[in-house]
């Protein structure tokens, strides 16, 4: 768990979120010292401890598979940035 | 009788009995807003007519026999906090990217408010996506606490807390995610409830970390806060972590009868870095429940020190899953860019406020290649160590009591540049969402100069709100500190 590698460029890619360079600083040491904090974790012995993911006793929650009345399309549409012919549009992905 | 003074409880009645109409209780909260929200600057956006409509409607409703047996809100204004989504009504979660975002749909707590007559108004300013506990982190400028408007409300759902304590509606709806319910209700001055997980659908509630979000009510006092969540309480399809149990009537079975209830004092919660304000007064807030007739024992919840630490990582692992959806393809304002990748860059590097990005990278990072067991699964199993804590002193105690928050409220920007000290602000709230269980927060009394409110918390057993509800109303009906008023 060490904090040394904290490479706030590559992860910030990963994440998909253009920083300034003064917000990498900024945020990079800030992060630094989170890190340095979430470290206390490391005291404790969980070596038989499950992991626990949620708090309620459910487990493969499942509904009946049927057709149920949604948004229209044009709702779905209403708040793209762009769209046409009742699609999204984005740019070139494939050359 | 000011009208935007009276309770959900009192508003009720007179609606009942035709003395007032819900016109003229939205009219005097729109009133109210229009005198004293330039310096609270709780709401985001507020749609008037829209509001007086739902007004009349339910004042129609009412003139043809409806009645608040059926429907507990009738002709209630209620505010929300701007995470929810309300059909054709904006949502931003207090961010910049959602632009001019309006919902397609109603979510299924704003479907319930409906069903039970509510007149939902507003959108009340939040931490950007719910990330923060001062309400500073939003791109609709700060909210002011009511007691010093130099103070921040707490966060995230600081709004909600400054609307119901400055009178500017009947009670609000927020969430807590790590005690953003609990924590701006303490400093505030208002009762606030972080219901157990599963107890209130999630479906429309922009989600900030899914294992932990709950959706929960604010209000002037006990019995508000029960009626509020009574009305939004209760099992969903749409949420597949709902759970179907039923939900009791929470008003009805209110009862100020402390007689034979423990409660538990964690004393690790009593350490150092508690202000001495804050102790005396919540110590003489245990003084009142011993000689109200509960009894009151020491227990020990040990991991307590590790609960921020582990809240971060798992809170922010599931946030920057749940925020990758605003990329600018179905909504947000978009970013152009040469290819998909660089869009999304351009749009979030844009949009998302400072807190925000700090929390995904951080997220990102925890669940990434070569440290995610590390970080997200040792995580996790220190939140099962801390479950076990809760579980066990939980057997022996009908409810634990601690101050809800170490302090009163502070100045706004005194924690801004110190992200860790901000997060360390929710340390006595933070556990309640890791095990799942339930909490409430309610006035306790005041610290001295400056005159600011300080908050009891009560942290109860699963599905265990109406016993947290009575021992709350048990201490409010033997306190004056909720008929206090903010100065403005």
């Amino acid at each position: 768990m060490s904090n040394n590698d904290f490479d706030i460029k590559y992860v910030a890619n990963l994440a998909r979120i253009k920083l300034t360079s003064d917000q990498e600083d900024r945020l990079g040491s800030q992060l630094g010292d989170i890190l340095g904090y979430v470290k206390k974790l490391e005291e404790l012995d969980v070596s038989n401890v499950e992991p626990m993911a949620h708090a309620v006793p459910l487990h493969n929650v499942m509904r009946a598979d049927q057709v149920q009345p949604s948004i229209t399309n044009e709702e779905a549409l209403a708040n793209a940035p762009k769209k046409a012919n009742g699609l999204f549009v984005v740019p070139k992905i494939v050359e | 009788m000011i009208l935007h003074e009276l309770t959900i409880d009192e508003l009720t009645k007179k609606l009942a009995s035709k003395e007032v109409s819900s016109r003229d209780a939205m009219q005097a909260c729109l009133d109210r807003i229009d005198n004293i929200d330039n310096s609270i600057n709780a709401f985001i956006s507020l749609d008037r007519e829209n509001a007086l409509d739902q007004a009349d409607a339910a004042d129609s409703a009412l003139k043809n026999g409806a009645n608040h047996n059926d429907q507990p809100l009738l002709g209630v204004p209620v505010s929300l906090k701007d995470i929810f989504c309300v059909k054709n009504q904006p949502a931003n979660c207090a961010s910049k990217i959602l632009g001019d975002f309006r919902s397609p749909y109603d979510g299924s707590v704003v479907q319930k408010l409906k069903q039970a007559g509510a007149v939902i108004f507003g959108r009340v300013n939040m931490d950007e996506f719910a990330m923060g506990s001062s309400t500073e982190n939003s791109a609709f400028g700060r909210t002011s606490n009511p007691w010093d408007l130099d103070r921040v409300p707490g966060g995230s759902s600081g709004g909600c807390a400054a609307s119901v304590v400055a009178q500017e509606c009947f009670g609000s709806i927020g969430t807590d995610t790590g005690g953003s319910i609990r924590q701006p209700a303490a400093l505030c001055g208002c009762v606030g409830i972080k219901p157990t997980y599963g107890r209130v659908s999630r479906f429309g509630v922009i989600a900030f970390a899914s294992s932990l979000d709950q959706v929960g009510p604010m209000a002037r006092n006990v019995s508000d806060a029960a009626t509020l969540l009574g009305s939004i309480a209760g099992y969903d399809p749409k949420d597949s972590t709902s759970v179907p149990t039923e939900v009791p009537d929470y008003v009805g079975d209110l009862n100020a009868d402390l007689d034979g209830i423990k409660l538990g004092l964690p004393k690790e919660f009593l350490g150092a870095g508690i202000d001495s304000e804050v102790r005396s007064v919540f110590e003489a807030a245990v003084k009142q429940y011993e000689a109200l007739g509960a009894e009151i024992q020491e227990v020990s919840l040990p991991h307590t020190e590790y609960a921020v630490a582990t809240y971060y990582i798992l809170a922010t692992a599931e946030a920057s899953a749940n925020l990758a959806r605003f990329d600018g393809i179905r909504f947000c304002d978009r970013v152009e860019g040469d290819d998909p990748f660089s869009l999304y860059c351009n749009t979030r590097g844009k949009g998302f406020g400072d807190e925000v990005k700090r929390r995904i990278i951080l997220g990102t990072y925890v669940l990434s290649s070569g440290y995610y067991d590390a970080y997200y699964i040792r995580a996790q199993k220190v939140r099962s160590l801390i479950k076990q804590d809760f579980d066990q002193a939980l057997e022996k105690v009908d409810a634990l009591i601690t101050p809800t928050v170490p302090y009163t409220a502070f100045k706004a920007g005194e924690k801004t540049d110190d992200p860790l000290q901000m997060y360390l602000s929710d340390i006595f709230t933070i556990s309640c969402n890791l095990t799942g269980t339930c909490g409430v927060s309610l006035p306790c009394g005041f610290s001295g100069s400056p005159k600011l409110p300080v908050g009891l918390q009560l942290l109860g057993k699963p599905f265990g709100e109406q016993d947290l509800l009575n021992i709350a109303y048990a201490y409010e009906q033997a306190t004056p500190w909720h008929k206090e008023r903010a100065p403005l």
